[in-house]
């Protein structure tokens, strides 16, 4: 057991290094002076020069990264170019929306996927299970930013249930906050619902094809009785992985939907930090995410192995 | 029954984008580099079919035009992911466990982990919005996933007796990959190139949404659906004709891939998860 | 039972009356949209547009200021002398001025504010408007003497803009996140990336604001924009990105739109240096190729007005040329044959964000297909527009809104990113700068833009109007953008 955390924990290490120089790297070499940005159309050069000194951007490249990464690792994760304001506490605060809109969102998803799913496995081959098929075949095939649209001419513009936009704070309670990410959470959930239903489905359907199902039937249990007790449990485990994958996904992937309800989220932060050229606030970001896949992923990883004695041979 | 009929659905949607792509090569109803403010925002007519936009231009010819730019960008990006991936994972899966092996898998996971829309929005927006940036955006996350499938294809192939067969002859592995492995896996690979190709649709509609895939003039669907969003509500036959375009072409393309799946072979339902 | 439906009445009776009281007084609060976040506080230092729209006359004040019909009034100054060589402004400041932290406002603020704009490490995005001062002395606590290196007749003019607002050394060091000012408002809260919160200065030494609170929002998608607007999730949208929406709000009685005038010239720039725009004839073509109204009507559905050279049309001293370069497409190919290009050419087209580039590019380079002038469309953001065309020079032609006032002197700066290099030109501009007698000054300014008109220096499009989408109840809102600014000062709710 010890030698394959030790191996899966090296591997992450690693991992997270090479992540580091690659989102350094492509942000480092793209085009674009911030501190020209910043000062816009009228600055002189002088004035420039000095705000390069100023946010650091005149030292060598090798410098910079040493210094980006050893202030992550102590928790500072330096100041925003366009903000100058820490970077920690920005996305600390833009956490506050991403998080919740992601978990909604997979809420939602959940809610709808997991019945339907269900559903079409046990209808399997009839009218209901072509349905939903045909259902989720939609649900796939629309871009997410077209049914936001959609929802925001809708429900906020002509019927007035929402706002068309913007996030209206923790402060006011759970449930304005909440009204004001629901849109945006419909719009996210409806194709990780749709993919989610159809792995449901499938993973069901396989389950239900096992030896051991049709042992359990001729023992004489009911065709309900078998899904709840034993297929459904097994056929979790692919589902949950990918609940997992659609966890890291919602969390960057919001990125134009936040845009569209212009939610003060992470991605939208990202989206527009990138315009700005405000390179620092995006390695950071980025790394961010990256760390928290990674993360998850070795996490996962030791949940298999402590459940499959298999697994741990593999070191 | 229910199966055959949606295949023959898909691949009667997939063919009709195609052949519209094909079809706008030699001939549009209108020539969309020309713009014709005066007859702005008409709706359907015998002269437009679809109507026009806020520039006038046809949408006919736009959705025609644009599908050659949507099939174009997930074509290419697929063929990158193959041209790569494939290789890659046929070198990973010929030695399992081997350091080749570990590196080229622990690299797929590390591209994985990557923000796969941030990083096509970052590589877009700092190198410049084209199609071509678009491509390699969406193509460098389609390596992964052909390596992936590759090698999860492969593994059991190596183990093959023809295959001891062939290196007790003495074949180097690289000619045993490529002759006797590779052949095998085709299925498997269309399967998958036709997902990838809905899912790049997809990708480069987003992309050229926010303005980050092919530029004007060249028409986008993504772009159109962008230019329509404020006229939505007095002109909603902007936003649902590209938009409709979109859905149809990657619920075509999904059905086909579903359909190619359970005619080509059911046991590649498992080896493709 | 009678009792109690009797108690029952009353308590209803005066709920009623409560909340019917509270709905008879004006609203006091306003939620304005503004395309663009502040990416800082400071007007002074490394100033963006987006700043001034928030904080100046509201937050921030000068000596002078901006009117809402264009005019430089008084400001934190009550009254100046100037004297007889032009080259000396003695201020008298109003008396009883205080920041918002409480400290009082006097001639020393002035001078600090004035040397650290003009000083060596200021970073202050409109240094020029400094460069001619050589003191900045304190008579009295309510008088400042500055002198001036020669006469400048805009002086007062310059002192009106946003990047020479008065500030406070005891506050200075962290305007850009908490700045404190002299306005009507103070600064209250600055959630980023969503709002900025001001409330009135009750300490206020001029009429205080009608408005108790006020909070801008950024909206910068059009779509967006429109949902807020008609949702009323805000009460105005001030420079509403979306003109093909303003006919909806004209026909929604909840709604006013009010569509005035800025100084934005927008132009189609061109890089003078680039061959083959560097010959003029070629110039000319293109100005020929282009209809304005076509572009005004596709890109900016019909608001805006053309101009034919770098003025603004609601000036007085504006000179109609738009004869000059009258849409005539067969001209254009004439011209474009007579300079050894009957075949066309091909540059590039570079577009910053703002839809009115994005759109009038795409209307443009139609235009210029047509006599055979073949563009490559690049869109850019602002960072790389800056980097590319701004700084770099790198492109043949482009579209921007210039929305300085009175910036024809741009014309006269060789290194400007047009590089139109025209000594004749440079000469005028320093005339007039010395130049006080106001009709001199008519004569040479309408010479100045009958030269750029006539070396067709760049493609001269429209004056951007800014259309304001308001709440119908509200009063108050300034038409016209003489500068970059959204003064509530005046603004309240009718009921």
């Amino acid at each position: 057991m010890i030698p394959y955390i030790f191996k899966r924990l090296l591997s992450l290490l690693i991992s997270l290094c090479l992540a580091s120089i690659v989102i350094f790297t492509v942000v480092e070499v793209a085009p674009g002076d911030p501190a020209a940005f910043m000062l816009g159309i009228n600055a002189q050069d002088d004035t420039i020069l000095a705000l390069r000194k100023e946010l650091g951007l005149d030292q060598g490249k090798f410098a910079r990264y040493l210094a980006w990464v050893g202030g992550m690792l102590s928790g500072d994760f330096g100041l925003s170019y366009t903000y100058r304001s820490p970077i920690a506490d920005m996305v600390g605060e833009r956490l506050w929306v991403s998080l919740p809109l992601a978990l909604y969102a997979l809420g939602l998803s959940i809610l709808i996927a997991l019945p339907t799913g269900l559903y079409a496995a046990a209808q399997r081959g009839k009218r209901g299970d072509a349905m939903v098929m045909g259902a989720t075949q939609l649900g796939i095939a629309i871009p997410n930013f077209w049914f936001a649209m959609i929802l925001v001419v809708v429900f906020a513009i002509k019927l007035r249930w929402f706002s068309a936009g913007g996030f209206a704070g923790w402060d006011d309670g759970l449930f304005s906050g909440l009204k004001s990410l629901t849109l945006p959470a419909i719009a996210l959930a409806l194709p990780q619902a749709a993919i989610l239903s159809r792995v449901m489905r499938s993973a069901l359907i396989e389950t239900l094809g096992e030896d051991y199902i049709r042992t359990a039937r001729a023992k004489g249990l009911s065709k309900r009785a078998t899904l709840w007790h034993h297929a459904l449990r097994n056929a979790l485990i692919p589902v949950l992985t990918i609940i997992g994958l659609q966890f890291s996904f919602l969390m960057a992937g919001a990125i134009i939907i936040e845009q569209v309800f212009f939610l003060p989220g992470l991605g939208r932060l990202v989206f527009q930090a990138i315009t700005q050229r405000d390179l620092i606030v995006v390695e950071s970001v980025v790394m961010l995410l990256v760390f928290a896949v990674i993360m998850v992923n070795f996490l996962v990883d030791l949940a298999y192995a402590a459940v499959d004695p298999r697994l741990r041979s593999e070191a | 029954m229910k199966l055959r009929g949606s295949f023959l659905i898909g691949l009667l949607l997939s063919a009709a984008i195609a052949s519209t792509a094909l079809l706008s090569f030699i001939w549009v109803p209108y020539d969309v580099t020309v713009l014709s403010i005066g007859e702005k925002l008409q709706g359907a007519s015998q002269a437009h079919w679809l109507g026009t936009d806020h520039f006038g231009r046809d949408l006919l010819s736009m959705i025609m035009v644009g599908a050659r730019t949507s099939l174009a960008v997930a074509l290419v990006a697929v063929g990158i992911g193959i041209g790569l991936g494939v290789p890659l994972g046929l070198a990973a899966s010929a030695r399992q466990g081997g350091w080749l092996d570990e590196l080229i898998m622990r690299s797929n996971d590390l591209i994985f982990a990557f923000p796969s829309l941030v990083i096509a929005i970052l590589i877009t927006a700092l190198f410049g919005a084209s199609a071509v940036n678009a491509i390699i955006a969406i193509g460098i996350f389609n390596i992964p996933v052909f390596a992936r499938v590759t090698r999860g294809g492969a593994l059991s192939l190596w183990q093959r007796e023809f295959i001891l067969a062939a290196r007790v002859c003495g074949k180097s592995t690289g000619r045993i990959a490529i002759e006797h492995i590779l052949p095998n896996l085709n299925n498997l690979l269309i399967v998958q190139g036709t997902i990838q190709f809905s899912l790049g649709i997809l990708a480069e509609a987003g992309l050229s949404y926010v303005g980050l895939g092919a530029q004007p003039p060249t028409p986008s669907w993504g772009r159109m659906l962008a230019d329509a969003q404020t006229m939505v509500s007095f002109a909603p036959h902007l936003a649902l004709v590209p938009g409709s375009a979109i859905i149809l072409s990657v619920i075509g393309l999904n059905l086909m891939g579903d359909g190619l799946r359970d005619v080509l072979d059911p046991k590649l339902r498992e080896a493709a998860r | 039972m009678p009792i109690k439906t009797g108690r029952l009445l009353r308590i209803s009776a005066a709920a009623l009356a409560l909340t019917s009281g509270a709905a008879a007084a004006a609203q006091s609060d306003l939620t304005v949209a503004l395309q663009l976040e502040p990416p800082h506080l400071d007007p002074t230092s490394a100033a963006a547009g987006a700043i001034d729209s928030v904080l100046y006359s509201n937050v921030f004040e000068g000596l002078t200021r901006f009117a809402s019909d264009g005019s430089i009034i008084p400001g934190l100054a009550k009254s100046w002398e100037i004297s007889e060589d032009g080259t000396s402004y003695t201020f008298h400041l109003n008396a009883g001025v205080t920041f918002h932290d409480g400290t009082s406002m006097d001639a020393e603020d002035v001078k600090f504010s004035l040397d650290r704009a003009r000083g060596e490490d200021s970073a202050n995005a409109q240094k020029a408007l400094f460069a001619d001062i050589t003191d900045v002395s304190v008579v009295d606590p309510l008088t400042v003497k500055v002198s001036l290196e020669a006469a400048n007749g805009s002086f007062l003019f310059n002192m009106a803009w946003g990047d020479a607002v008065i500030v406070a050394p005891e506050t200075i060091e962290n305007i850009k996140t908490n700045p404190v000012g002299t306005g009507a408002f103070q600064f209250s809260n600055w959630v980023q990336g969503d709002r900025i919160e001001l409330t009135r200065n009750a300490d206020y030494w001029g009429t205080p604001a009608a408005l108790e609170s006020a909070t801008f929002k950024f909206i910068s998608d059009p779509t967006a924009a429109f949902a807020a607007m008609m949702a009323e999730d805000v009460d105005a949208f001030v420079n509403f990105p979306a003109p093909e929406n303003l006919p909806q709000f004209e026909a929604d009685p909840r709604f006013q739109v009010i569509v005035g005038s800025t100084e934005g010239e927008t132009i189609l720039s061109t890089n003078n240096k680039m061959p083959p725009l560097d010959n003029v004839k070629v110039r000319k073509a293109i100005a020929h190729a282009i209809d304005r109204q076509a572009i005004i009507d596709g890109a900016m559905f019909g608001v805006g007005t053309p101009i034919g050279t770098h003025f603004a049309p609601h000036h007085p001293d504006y000179l109609d040329l738009t004869a000059n370069s009258a849409y005539d497409p067969d001209l254009a190919k004439q011209l474009l044959a007579e300079a050894g290009f009957e075949n066309g050419f091909e540059t590039t087209l570079k577009l910053p964000p703002p839809s009115y580039a994005r759109r009038g590019g795409e209307i443009i380079a139609a235009q210029l297909r047509a006599v055979g002038i073949q563009t490559e469309i690049s869109n850019l953001e602002w960072a790389q527009w800056l980097e590319q065309v701004f700084r770099g020079k790198d492109y043949g032609l482009t579209i921007v809104s210039h929305t300085e006032p009175m910036d024809i002197g741009i014309y006269a700066r060789p290194d400007y990113y047009f590089q139109y290099d025209n000594p004749a030109f440079q000469t005028l501009m320093t005339d007039l700068r010395s130049q006080s007698d106001p009709a001199t000054r008519s004569a040479m300014l309408q010479k100045a833009q009958t030269i750029i008109s006539e070396d067709y220096v760049n493609g001269f499009l429209f004056e951007l109007a800014v259309p304001t989408v308001a709440n119908a109840k509200i009063r108050g809102l300034w038409e016209n953008a003489p500068t970059q600014a959204t003064d509530l000062t005046g603004v309240s709710w009718s009921n």
